[in-house]
This record gives C-alpha cells, structure tokens and sequence, in this order.
C-alpha cells in the first residue's frame, strides 16, 4: 500500500515526508468531530457529574452548592439505597437472561431458517422503534391490566396470579424491561449467527456430533461476540432504566433510575450525582468482568 | 514434508475401526434439485481399502454424490449400502465415513489440537490425546497443536483437515477438492503424500476432483463423471489409452479426433477410411464396427519426423503443414493444419536429437494402430474440451 501510493511520486526523500505526514494527519482529522462531540457532551458532563457528587451535601438550589471532596456522599447513598441498586442489577440480570432466551431463537431462526422471510423478519424485530418508548410502555400498561388480556386469559385458565394482580409488581417491571430491549438482544444475535459459515456446522455432523451437540459445540460458541453484545446492549439501558417501573411499577419496584430522578427533582444534587456515579461504576466493573471471562473458552 | 516421513508412523490399527473394509455401493441413485437432475441414476461399487477419484467437471454431479454418502443430502432416489448396511437415510453423524471439506472448513474457534479431537470426542473415544498426538506427527504438524486453525498456511490447515477426519478411522475417507485451494507446488507435494497416507492406512479413499492429472496420479480407480452420470470407469491407464466417449478422450488430457468411416471389421482389425487414407485399430480399442466415426489418437503417441517411422507406425495421415510451435523446455507442442484444414496436435519430447521444426514446415503425422481408438461419431467431438481448460 505504502509502496503503492509512494511509487509515482518518484525518488525523492523529501516527497515522502509530507505523503507520510498528511496521510496521519488524516486519522487525526477523522477523530476529531466525534471526539469534540463527546469531550462536549461526553466528558464535560462526566467531568461536573463527578464534581457534583463531591459537593456539599446541605446545599440547596437557593443557597448554592460548594465544593468539600465530602465523599461522604457516596456511603450516604449507597447506604440508604443498597436495596434499589440491587433490584436494579437484579431486574436488570433477569430481562437480560429473558430477552437472551426468547431473542436467541428467534436470532437463530432468522439466520438459518427464514429463507426469504428474513428480510421482512428483521424489519419486525426493528418495527416497534417507530413507535416511542413511552407508547410501547404504555401499551404494556393496558396489557397487563387488571382486566387486561392477560390477567383475564389467566384467570379463564384458573393459573394462580400471586396477589391478584400482574400491574404494579416486579413481574410487569421485568416483562416491560425485557420487552424494550429485545431488539437491542436479538440484532447482535443475529448479526454473528448470520456470519457463522454453514460448512461448519456440516462438519460438526460429519464429526458425529448430533444437532444438539454441533450447536454446543460450534454455533453457541462462534455466536459468543453476539451474546456479550446482546446482553451488554440489554443490561446497561436496562439497569439504569426508570420508565418501566414508573408505567408498570409501583412504589415497592423502585430502581435506583426511579431514586436518581426523585433526587435531582428535589434538588439534592449531590445525593443524585454520587448515586449515578456508584451505578456508573458498578456497571463498568461488571462489564469489564464479563467481558473477561467472555472472552476465554472456559466459559464453555 | 517428505513421502518417507508421512508413511513412516504407523497408525495404530486401521482394522480396528472397520477398516477391515466395507465396500461402498450406490444402486441407482437419482439426485434432484427441483427441476435439475445433479445425478442422474447412478450405481457404483467402490471396494473397501481403494483410491477412487471422481473426476468432472464442475456441476458434473461428483460433489452431490460425495455429499450423497456423507449424509448431507438424501438421494431422490436410490440407495446407498455400506456392506450390508443401507445408509441411504442415515444422519451424517450415525455414518462410519468422515470428509475433508471443500476449504477445510475447521472451527475456527478451536486449536489445532481440538479440531482432530472433536469427531473422538463426540463419539467419547478413550485415549483421546494420544491419538491427537499420533495424527499431528503424521501430518507432521507436531508443535502446531496449540495453534488456532487461522495462524496456519494453506497447506498445514490442509493436513489438519486430513488429520481431524483420518483419526476417526473412518470405513471410508471422502475428500472434496481436497488440494484445490494450494498452488500447484503443493499441491503436487500433497498428491504424493495423500497417496502416501492411503496406502500406510489402508482405508477407502473416495476423491472428488476436476482436475484430470490429481485424479490419475492418485486414484487406482477414476470415474469420469459428466452430466450426472459415469461416462467412464477404470484404471487411469486404460481410461487415457483407451477413452469410450469424446468427453472422456477430450476431459482427461488431449485428443486429436478425425472423421472416418469403418471399411472393414473382420477379424481383430478394423480398417477405417480417414481422408483419403486408411488407418488399421484393434478391433478391442473400437466402440462401433461400423459406420461413420471418430478415428482418435493421444498428441503424444504421434510422430512427426520422417526417419522416426518404425516398421510398426502404420498410421499415417499425410501433407499437414506445421502452424504453430509451442516450446515449453521438457516437451514442444506442434499444431499442425492438415488438408482438410483441421488442426492436429502433436507432443514432442526435447531429446535434442532433432531439431525443433519450424512454422511452414510440412510433415507427415504417423503412430502404431495400438494407439488409436474409435469412437461413435454420434458424439460431439469437442464435448469436455472447455471443461478440461476450465479445470486446469
């Protein structure tokens, strides 16, 4: 390449000087809109979130907020919330497994079995995004009614509903979790089973590996890059998440996304920032934790 | 990689695993797909423990027959016996016959090591390692075992294709363009060495190819595969020496094919009236007695130069004029435009005694009766000359 684009210019060491020194140069200038984009509106941000949970917790709106490095704002937090960072974590991994089992079939059949559905498959799987978040969950809200289609359907079967009810318990805040961010599962998914070459899984059966086998031991594992996509896309959003739970919740669901917005709404700015900054970093931590094992064999 | 080196490690026991041998039979299977018919009733022995190459030209068919005794198509019609045992609606993972696929197809996401262990390790086979061990020396990849199939050459991932299906001992070895995808050098190197491999572990061999040369180098048995069904079947020798169809006679190497018209067929010899001239076949080397003809002779079995001629070289057809010279170090090509204005081809040897004739230069083509055959000249006379040069 190198060689290539040097050629015509002939001979010269002082020619390739400037080639080598514009073609870096291009890099730089390709960053550069995306990363004034997120120093603005990533980093700043960032930056004053962190400085806000590091102030003076006895500050109010009127009277101002100052500085202290009091990181006594975080074991406040992470003291009085404990119970809703774990709900959260724990709603979270619950529509992330779900969204993994009901997205992984469905990712599978996309891929191998669609034949020219495929197309069209994918655009339903995209379809709800026409619609806002806030209706998608809304509509939840009638579903999940008490004299909803659901609540009925199972009382017709005479399935025990616990307390009578499916709105306002964690099983609607978990089901409207996993609901929303089934797309977010499923295209990864999709995306690495597509590009799994089907010679492959012909030379699992020729190695006498049954179907079930030639799944275990070479689809699941070559589709391993779209399950840590999959899962990371659902578990993140989904964590931090306070729509559900404000649509299909009640006051006994409340996830630290519910926590964070009552307090910024009551001013105890420093209280809302050290609380996003724990999840922050409980996320990340998990992530990179994740990731690690991910990617080793072992997990398999 | 030397021949010695491959044959050298001996494999446990080939017999163990049924190597002892089953023939494989196919009876009159039909293989369709939709309205076309890929192979088109086809009935076919292969004994246990040969080299059997399936030679044609690509859409031929030999593909879906391989993948016919895999297990990865179902015949429309048809069985498939291995010994007694009908395996026509098997699954590919219940059948004692492994592949090495097209590209290999090894799992990328497995080490070297692995991808030989898998087929063991499905069937919970003991001594796993062991084994493993046996088959990367005799591929001679011993120090790659850790190696992810990615990190290797075109060539080493070959000889882990190989190993991954040999180690299973399989009743019978299919290889699908097995060297297609290395150059010719290795290719060569890994023809000698595959052979070489058979013959240490005594297993049936069935070898897809459209390459005439890799087939006949190695296969004890080729059939020539085209439009479905076997044109031909035999020893390579006989196949090249003494081709039934023009298919067969143009796919696997050249012919030079001039109309004729058998005169007389009395007796072991055929006399047939070509140009003006007569040209004297073994009646064995005929495929019609009579009527009008193709009169076929290998390039390489004619002589050009006068003084040449033997007692023995009584073929002759006279006056062509050379047009063409291709000189090409161990051998010269010569196209020579005879009167009837059809170009023969004539193979040279460069033994230096003579020599190279020139352009212009007017010759008489001649070769034993032995050397030509004869074939119906229903046929189309330039059938399989593309698919030849498309396969080389």
């Amino acid at each position: 390449m190198t060689a290539l684009t040097r050629a015509p210019r002939g001979n010269g060491a002082e020619h390739r000087t400037p080639s080598r020194g514009r073609r870096s140069w291009t890099g730089y200038l390709l960053l550069l809109p995306g990363a004034l984009w997120l120093a603005l509106f990533f980093a700043v941000p960032i930056g004053s979130l962190i400085s806000t949970s590091l102030y003076d917790p006895s500050g109010t709106l009127e009277t101002g907020y100052r500085m202290a490095f009091e990181l006594g704002n975080y074991t406040d937090a992470i003291r009085t919330y404990a119970t809703e960072i774990w709900r959260s974590l724990w709603y979270a991994g619950l529509a992330t497994v779900f969204a993994l089992l009901l997205g992984y079939p469905l990712a599978y059949a996309i891929a191998f079995k669609a034949g020219r559905w495929k197309n069209l498959l994918l655009v339903l799987v995209i379809a709800p995004f026409f619609t806002s978040f806030l209706i998608r969950t809304l509509s939840w809200k009638l579903i999940l009614a008490d004299n909803g289609v659901v609540v009925d359907t199972l009382n017709f079967l005479h399935l025990p509903i616990p307390n009578g009810r499916l709105l306002d318990t964690s099983v609607a805040v978990v089901t409207g979790l996993t609901y929303n961010f089934l797309p977010f599962m499923v295209l990864p998914l999709y995306a690495s089973l597509e590009k799994i070459d089907h010679r492959l899984i012909e030379a699992a059966g020729d190695l006498y590996a049954s179907p079930f086998q030639g799944f275990r031991k070479v689809t699941l594992p070559l589709s391993m890059p779209g399950v840590v996509a999959g899962t990371l896309l659902t578990f993140i959003p989904a964590a931090g998440d306070f729509i559900n739970k404000e649509l299909l919740g009640s006051p006994q669901q409340t996830m630290i996304g519910n926590r964070i917005q009552g307090l910024f709404e009551s001013g105890s700015y420093p209280a809302a920032a050290a609380l996003s900054v724990t999840l922050m970093v409980l996320i990340v931590v998990m992530v990179i934790a994740y990731i690690r094992r991910a990617g080793t064999e072992d997990l398999l | 990689m030397s021949v010695e080196a491959t044959v050298a490690p001996p494999l446990a026991n080939p017999a163990e695993a049924g190597g002892g041998g089953s023939d494989l039979r196919l009876e009159s299977v039909t293989k369709r797909f939709g309205s076309f018919t890929a192979v088109d009733d086809l009935t076919l022995t292969i004994p246990a423990g040969s080299f059997f190459a399936l030679l044609g030209p690509s859409g031929c068919g030999k593909t879906t027959t391989l993948r016919m005794v895999a297990g990865l198509e179902e015949p429309s019609t048809g069985d498939v016996y291995l010994g007694d045992q009908r395996i026509t609606s098997l699954r590919p993972y219940k059948r004692p016959v492994n592949t090495v696929f097209q590209n290999y197809a090894l799992f990328p996401h497995l080490s070297v090591a692995d991808n030989i262990a898998f087929g063991l390790k499905r069937q919970g086979r003991k001594g796993v390692d062991s084994e493993v061990t046996r088959m990367l020396e005799l591929v001679e990849l011993v120090g790659y075992a850790e190696r992810r199939p990615a990190q290797l050459s075109g060539g080493q991932q070959q000889r882990v294709a190989l190993a991954r299906a040999l180690v299973n001992s399989p009743q019978v070895l299919l290889l699908d363009e097995p060297l297609g995808a290395l150059d010719l050098k290795l290719r060569r190197q890994m023809q000698i060495e595959l052979k070489g491999i058979q013959t240490e572990v005594g297993l049936t061999f069935v070898h897809v190819t459209h390459d005439q040369e890799e087939a006949m180098t190695m296969a004890d048995t080729v059939a020539v595969m085209h439009g479905g069904v076997i044109e031909q079947m035999g020893a390579p020798t006989d196949l090249y020496d003494n081709p039934a169809t023009t298919f067969v006679a143009n796919f696997l190497g050249q012919s030079n094919l001039v109309e004729g018209e058998i005169r007389t067929a009395d007796g072991d010899e055929l006399t047939v009236a070509v140009q003006g001239t007569t040209i004297r076949v073994p009646a064995e080397r005929a495929r019609v007695r009579s009527g009008k003809v193709w009169v076929g002779v290998r390039p390489e079995k004619v002589v050009v130069h006068a003084e040449a001629a033997d007692a023995e070289v009584t073929n002759s057809l006279p006056r062509g004029t050379v047009s063409d010279v291709s000189y090409s170090g161990v051998s010269t090509q010569y196209l020579v435009r005879m009167p009837w204005d059809q170009e023969l081809t004539v193979f040279e040897q460069n033994t230096g005694a003579r020599p190279l004739l020139r352009t212009g230069d007017q010759v008489d083509l001649r070769w034993r009766p032995q050397h030509t055959f004869v074939l119906d000249a229903a046929q189309d006379a330039s059938a399989g000359v593309q698919d030849a040069k498309v396969g080389v």
